[in-house]
């Protein structure tokens, strides 16, 4: 039968003309093939889709396991079981013939073969090592074309760990006489690098050499890696930089051979590698910027031929202009380039425009004034993209003068847009904008009800959480507090009394919260009326349990008995019998409490003070339950991890070094890991005093770590925004004297009158007047990324006082009733004498504002905002007594301030202990920095020098430093405030890891303002090696043997033994003691096991063996990325003997 | 960096996919009909690039084939634009005046080719006469 199917089909290529094609000469031995393509062309519906790939999938997997399939078949049958896969159907079972295939086809079908396996299989298929013979095979024929196979596949997908195995024969490759195999050897490596970054560490240098290579090739294929490995450590790559630019001059200046051209231009896409490089490595860095100025501006100048691919170079280049250390005239020609973008006809070059533009405004707003006109145009395009991108753009230029529109055109895209991510993420963004620079109570609380309603079930769980907090912890005014809360319930109310079936779940939740805590603000209001329509919610069809829960939790807050009796009553009847168990707690709650007011008053006090609650995360309560259990003879608890490991051991042979016998390690256990709650309540309950154990701290705070970080939204946390920003390019106000900020004004306050135009012009001019106001009073805020111009609306209320409110409202339902709803309107009456002061302050504020024309200048007015504050305990703006502020006498000269002489501006208790050099960081006209990092037993310090060198005093000094590895706490208070001149304050920080890198960095910003009045700031990265916060950690073997356990992520490699005198593991291992400071816990013949440990607490265990030579180290850790950091620098240390 | 590469026609028929980052064989399918479908809704007068999900979508018509080429937000959009034009113009040369159909019979040439222009998300070759070496190499052998 089959026979008939092949004849009717011999006659398909003919049929589809296909004869003269080169391809398709083999076609006719393919028939089957044939016969599957044209059964997929006639398909009509997937119902007959899946019948004919069932059936075809049927047919390969008699023909895949026939021992009789030649390999010319079964390269047909990959082709086939490709297609399979394609159309969304497994083909599992041809897995292994595809690895077959390419182990034993020749040419094509081997190919075909790799092809197949790099299909079908993912990087961690178990089956790839079968394909590990097969690449170490072709990799040493004498066929180039296997070879070339070979490193392709290798360059697609490789197991991580049989990398040693073929790297040599990779290497070998490097050397090669033909062009397309040294290529792909580094495309090899860069792979290599990409998976493993520490098994290629050895060969660096010959990456320089592959970026030297006669062949422009083999050279493009090294930037992959470079561009990596800048990314990463763009400090390390610094003497390149000449290098990259030679290379863009070359290619720019048209020396390629000509089939490097793309449409007559010059290889594009390696001119946008390079131009990205550069873009990495001219980052806050002038004298390496200053190198690649010239390169740029011929970039600039040639890319002139009105081609697709050429905007696309300019793009790039024009990112690489604002993202390195900024030129006036580059900046000028690059923005010029912007403005040919957005005012383009063609739709796919005002896109790019817009995101260049997006990209610009965050450094320069003013750019953003000048294409205004097309930015109101691109805001009312038919295309949907266009729009999303120019919204995109309005959000990074918001202020809080042009909020209102911007927020308000948003909402209006969101009424539009039917696709689910984008609502999630305007949404958001809507959310941000609102707390940041809300005008208004009213304003807010509507575009909130805005959000709720339109962002529904889907957005972010953290934007009615930080409402909700926003709400309970309110701001600086009690007044304001009360008029926001008042006006919410005023809001919610009617949107009860009309359709609340239509309301999202999340935004009914929220109403029930609100109308729970401050619906009595409301004194016409009866508690009656409000229970019955949260009653109205309960009887709705499409309420979720959740939601029913937070209206029962409002409801018990709101029951007084009495009249309110008869539905409170009828409600908790129902539910106490609901198969939900949340549910029927929360209704026997509400029974209870509605029956006896005095309980209710007392779980749920409204007028009480705010007490600070502690939360005890180790459980201890439990403790005596534990105890007796324990002693009733049950079993200690095991961590999920753990007792998996142990089941994994008893099964199979024990492959781990020192693993013990159960009741041992279970003891030392409980003991030693003190971090972990769940043990840390057993041992206590052993101990009998848990309290202690419990925070060390012991402050009086409530505790709920993990949820204030989900709470820190960028909008509250003020403080850390310049930090976050710290990386931007500094660029220099070109307006700071308010004479000229006057032109600004005209600037815009011109626009709606220049010429008589129709009317819609003018009602665009009018949105483009309200849309990029305060923007060019502006311009040197926006350093600063989002910073705010005027004093933000809704601040974090003073930690100190008022710790008892942040709690999550979820939290609050689902642990106890307990909770302190009612502490924050107390929090309103002990803070009522504050008012007046708070609204005296308000009003400075905004005067202070509007005379403020600089970035600074809002910091200033943070500052006169907080410092009468005392309740405000910000220690950056405190005048402190920390500084050390000295005069450094003789030296004429300040900016050449030596190291010696920095030295003795030490902090007296870190003078004796051992410090890396001084380093210079960055200097201006008026400050010189410096900083070095001391290392002691129990932390590492960072001690930052500041030196005034100008002659004379700067102001509001603020020191800022935070990392995204490390954690930085202030010691004692960082230097602020005034400077005289030629002094030196010296900052100190101490650092410990938070998340382990190769590499980890630290940076920070000091503004200050200069006695004009002007204000400036400096930008700073610091590198601290890995290596400083590494200390022995001394364990027994029996304690280690636990922890091996426990620790779930692991790292293995071969480190090279040193070979002197004496036994090569004991030497190596003392090497690796001395340079890294590891603690060796024990060496037991060829075996030897090492422990240490990364500030503050950061445990690695490493189990070394010798074995061939080799050193094989085994480190295991329970952070993620610590054990690869440690082997790295284990290797630099061997290397670097 | 490039996500994935993806040819279909008008009817929405996959006719080559090719991944760079791991995507279930399960979720591919989803994945293609919600691209295409955004695709295939645009008219000529607007952008070629789509925002999807959380990441960026560029893509080329050619006759009655789409080449649809997913991307992160850091790319460059129009230099994949053109990178897509690239291939075209490779296949054009390889099958002189391509077709889809040339594509359909001739998927793991089309292929090869491409695993030559990108890897691992990156354009690593855009020569055009050294991406084909490999490949007329290979042909070559097979017809001595």
């Amino acid at each position: 039968m089959s026979d008939v199917v092949e004849k009717t089909l011999t006659a398909l290529p003919s049929l589809l003309s296909l004869d003269s094609h080169p391809g398709s000469a083999k076609l006719s031995s393919t028939s089957k093939l044939g016969n599957l393509i044209r059964g997929i062309t006639e398909l009509t519906s997937k119902h007959e889709e899946e019948k004919l790939i069932q059936h075809e999938l049927l047919a390969i997997k008699e023909q895949v396991s026939s021992p009789n399939t030649t390999m010319r078949q079964m390269k047909e049958l990959m082709v086939r079981s490709i297609y399979c896969e394609m159309l969304g159907y497994e083909a599992s079972f041809s897995y292994i013939h595809a690895i077959k295939l390419a182990q034993q086809g020749t040419v094509l079908e081997k190919r075909v073969g790799y092809l197949a396996v790099s299909l079908f299989l993912n990087e961690s298929h178990e089956l790839l090592l079968l394909l590990v013979n097969t690449v170490l095979k072709d990799l040493q024929s004498t066929n180039l074309i296997e070879v070339c196979m070979a490193l392709t596949v290798v360059s697609q997908m490789f197991p991580k760990d049989m990398i040693p195995a073929i790297l040599p024969l990779v290497e070998e490759k490097l050397n090669h006489p033909k062009e397309i195999i040294r290529r792909k050897a580094v495309l090899a490596l860069y792979k290599f690098y990409l998976i493993a970054p520490n098994q290629v560490q050895h060969i660096h240098n010959k990456f320089r050499k592959a970026l030297c290579d006669k062949d422009p090739g083999v050279m493009t294929a090294s930037l992959h890696i470079y561009l990596q490995m800048i990314q990463e450590n763009p400090d390390a790559y610094k003497d390149l930089t000449p290098s990259f630019v030679t290379i863009l001059k070359q290619v720019v200046g048209g020396k390629l051979p000509m089939d490097f051209n793309y449409h007559t231009v010059p290889a594009p896409w390696l001119q946008i590698q390079l131009l990205r490089i550069l873009a990495l490595l001219g980052k806050n860095d002038q004298s390496t910027s200053e190198v690649m100025y010239e390169v740029l501006d011929e970039s600039l100048r040639r890319a002139e031929m009105n081609h697709n691919i050429t905007y696309a170079i300019l793009y790039e280049c024009v990112k690489c202009i604002y993202t390195i250390h900024p030129k006036s005239d580059l900046l000028e020609k690059a923005a010029k380039c912007i403005g040919n973008f957005v005012l383009s006809p063609k739709i796919n070059l005002k896109y790019l425009g817009l995101k260049a533009l997006t990209y610009v405004v965050q450094q320069d707003p003013k750019l953003a004034l000048q294409h205004q006109m097309t930015i109101i145009e691109c805001l009312d395009h038919p295309d949907l993209i266009i729009k999303r991108e120019t919204l995109e753009l309005l959000f990074r230029i918001t202020n809080a003068q042009n909020v209102t529109v911007i927020v308000e055109k948003m909402l209006e895209f969101l009424c539009i847009s039917e696709d689910d991510h984008t609502t999630i993420d305007l949404v958001g963004k809507v959310a941000e904008l609102a707390e940041k620079y809300a005008p208004d109570n009213e304003w807010f609380i509507e575009t909130m009800n805005t959000v709720f309603s339109l962002g529904g079930d889907m957005m972010q769980p953290d934007i009615p959480n930080s409402f909700l907090k926003l709400l309970s912890e309110g701001f600086d005014s009690v007044e304001e507090d009360r008029k926001l809360k008042l006006f919410a319930v005023n809001s919610y109310v009617p949107l009860l009394r009309g359709e609340p079936g239509k309301l999202p779940q999340r935004f009914l939740q929220v109403i029930s919260w609100v109308l729970g805590e401050y619906s009595h603000l409301r004194e016409d209001l009866e508690p009656a009326e409000v229970l019955s329509l949260l009653a109205k919610l309960l009887d709705m069809k499409n309420s979720s349990s959740e939601t029913k829960s937070w209206v029962l939790m409002a409801m018990t807050k709101l029951c007084k008995g009495g009249t309110d009796a008869s539905v409170t009553q009828e409600v908790s009847e129902t539910y106490s019998s609901s198969l939900d168990t949340v549910l029927r707690q929360r209704a026997h709650e509400l029974q209870y409490l509605s029956q006896d007011p005095e309980l209710r008053a007392r779980v749920l006090p409204r007028g009480a003070n705010p007490e600070t609650l502690e939360v005890d995360s180790s459980l201890s309560f439990l403790d005596r339950f534990v105890s007796e259990a324990l002693a009733a003879g049950a079993a200690p608890y095991k961590p999920p991890h753990q007792r998996q490991e142990e089941l994994d051991q008893s099964k199979a042979l024990s492959l781990e070094p020192y693993g013990l016998s159960l009741p041992i390690s279970m003891s030392s256990c409980s003991i030693t890991d003190r971090q972990s709650p769940t043990l840390l309540s057993m041992s206590s309950g052993l101990s009998g005093d848990s309290a202690d154990l419990s925070h060390k701290g012991g402050s009086s705070a409530l505790k709920l770590d993990g949820v204030k970080r989900v709470w820190g939204r960028e909008g509250y946390l003020a403080q850390r925004e310049p930090v976050e920003e710290a990386a931007q390019v500094e660029v220099p106000s070109p307006i700071q004297s308010p004479g000229r900020q006057g032109e600004g004004d005209s600037l815009h306050s011109q626009t709606p009158t220049q010429t008589p135009t129709p009317e819609p012009e003018q009602e665009k001019q009018q949105l483009a007047s309200s849309l990029f106001v305060g923007l060019a009073s502006q311009s040197s805020v926006s350093l600063m990324g989002k910073s705010e111009p005027t004093p933000q609306r809704f601040r974090r209320k003073a930690k100190g006082q008022g710790p008892g409110s942040s709690f999550n409202a979820s939290e609050q339902i689902s642990s106890s009733l307990i909770s302190p709803p009612s502490a924050v309107d107390n929090l309103l009456c002990n803070n009522l004498l504050d008012s007046n002061n708070a609204s005296e302050l308000a009003e400075q504020t905004s005067q202070l504002s509007q005379r403020l024309t600089t970035a600074n200048g809002t910091c200033h007015t943070e500052a006169e905002l907080t410092e009468p504050d005392t309740k405000g305990c910000n220690p950056a703006l405190r005048r402190d007594n920390c500084v050390v502020a000295a005069d450094p006498g003789p030296h004429d000269d300040p900016g050449r301030l030596t190291e010696v002489c920095l030295d003795s501006y030490l902090p007296a208790e870190l003078s004796g202990l051992s410090h890396s050099e001084i380093a210079p960081l960055c200097a201006n006209q008026s400050l010189n920095l410096s900083a070095c990092h001391v290392q002691k037993e129990d932390s590492l310090i960072l001690v930052v020098f500041i030196i005034n060198s100008s002659e004379s005093a700067i102001q509001q000094m603020l020191l800022q430093v935070d990392s995204e590895e490390l954690e930085v706490s202030c010691l004692c208070d960082s230097p602020a405030g005034e400077m005289t001149s030629h002094s030196v304050a010296v900052g100190q920080y101490s650092l410990t890891v938070k998340r382990p890198a190769v590499h980890v960095e630290v940076v920070g910003t000091v503004s200050y303002q200069l006695p004009a009045g002007t204000s400036q700031s400096l930008q700073f990265s610091y590198k601290v090696p890995l290596t400083s916060f590494i200390r022995p950690f001394v364990v027994s073997t029996e304690e280690y043997g636990t922890m091996w356990l426990s620790f779930s992520h692991d790292t293995k490699q071969n480190l090279t033994l040193i070979n002197d005198n004496q036994e090569p593991l004991t030497a190596t291992l003392n090497a690796l003691k001395k340079k890294l400071q590891l603690h060796v816990v024990e060496v037991i013949g060829m075996e030897g096991i090492v422990a240490c440990r990364l500030l503050q607490d950061l445990p690695c265990l490493m189990h070394c063996r010798v074995n061939a030579g080799w050193l094989a180290v085994w480190l295991r850790s329970p952070v993620p990325d610590l054990p690869d950091c440690l082997i790295y620098h284990c290797q630099r240390a061997l290397q670097s003997l | 960096m490039i996500k994935f590469v993806l040819m279909v026609n008008r009817q929405g028929q996959t006719r080559l996919s090719r991944y760079y980052h791991s995507v279930e064989l399960s979720r591919r399918a989803a994945l293609e009909a919600d691209v295409v479908r955004y695709c295939l809704s645009r008219k000529k007068d607007q952008c070629s690039f789509v925002e999807y999900k959380d990441f960026k979508v560029v893509y080329r018509q050619y006759a009655a084939l789409y080449i649809v080429v997913g991307i992160t937000d850091s790319e460059n959009e129009l230099s994949i634009y053109e990178l897509v034009h690239n291939f075209v113009e490779v296949l054009d040369k390889y099958f002189s005046r391509v077709s889809e159909l040339d594509i359909m019979f001739n998927l793991d040439r089309v292929h090869i080719i491409l695993d030559e222009m990108i890897q691992n998300g990156h354009i690593v070759e855009t020569n055009k006469s050294r991406i084909l070496a490999p490949l007329t190499a290979i042909d070559k052998m097979v017809e001595s």
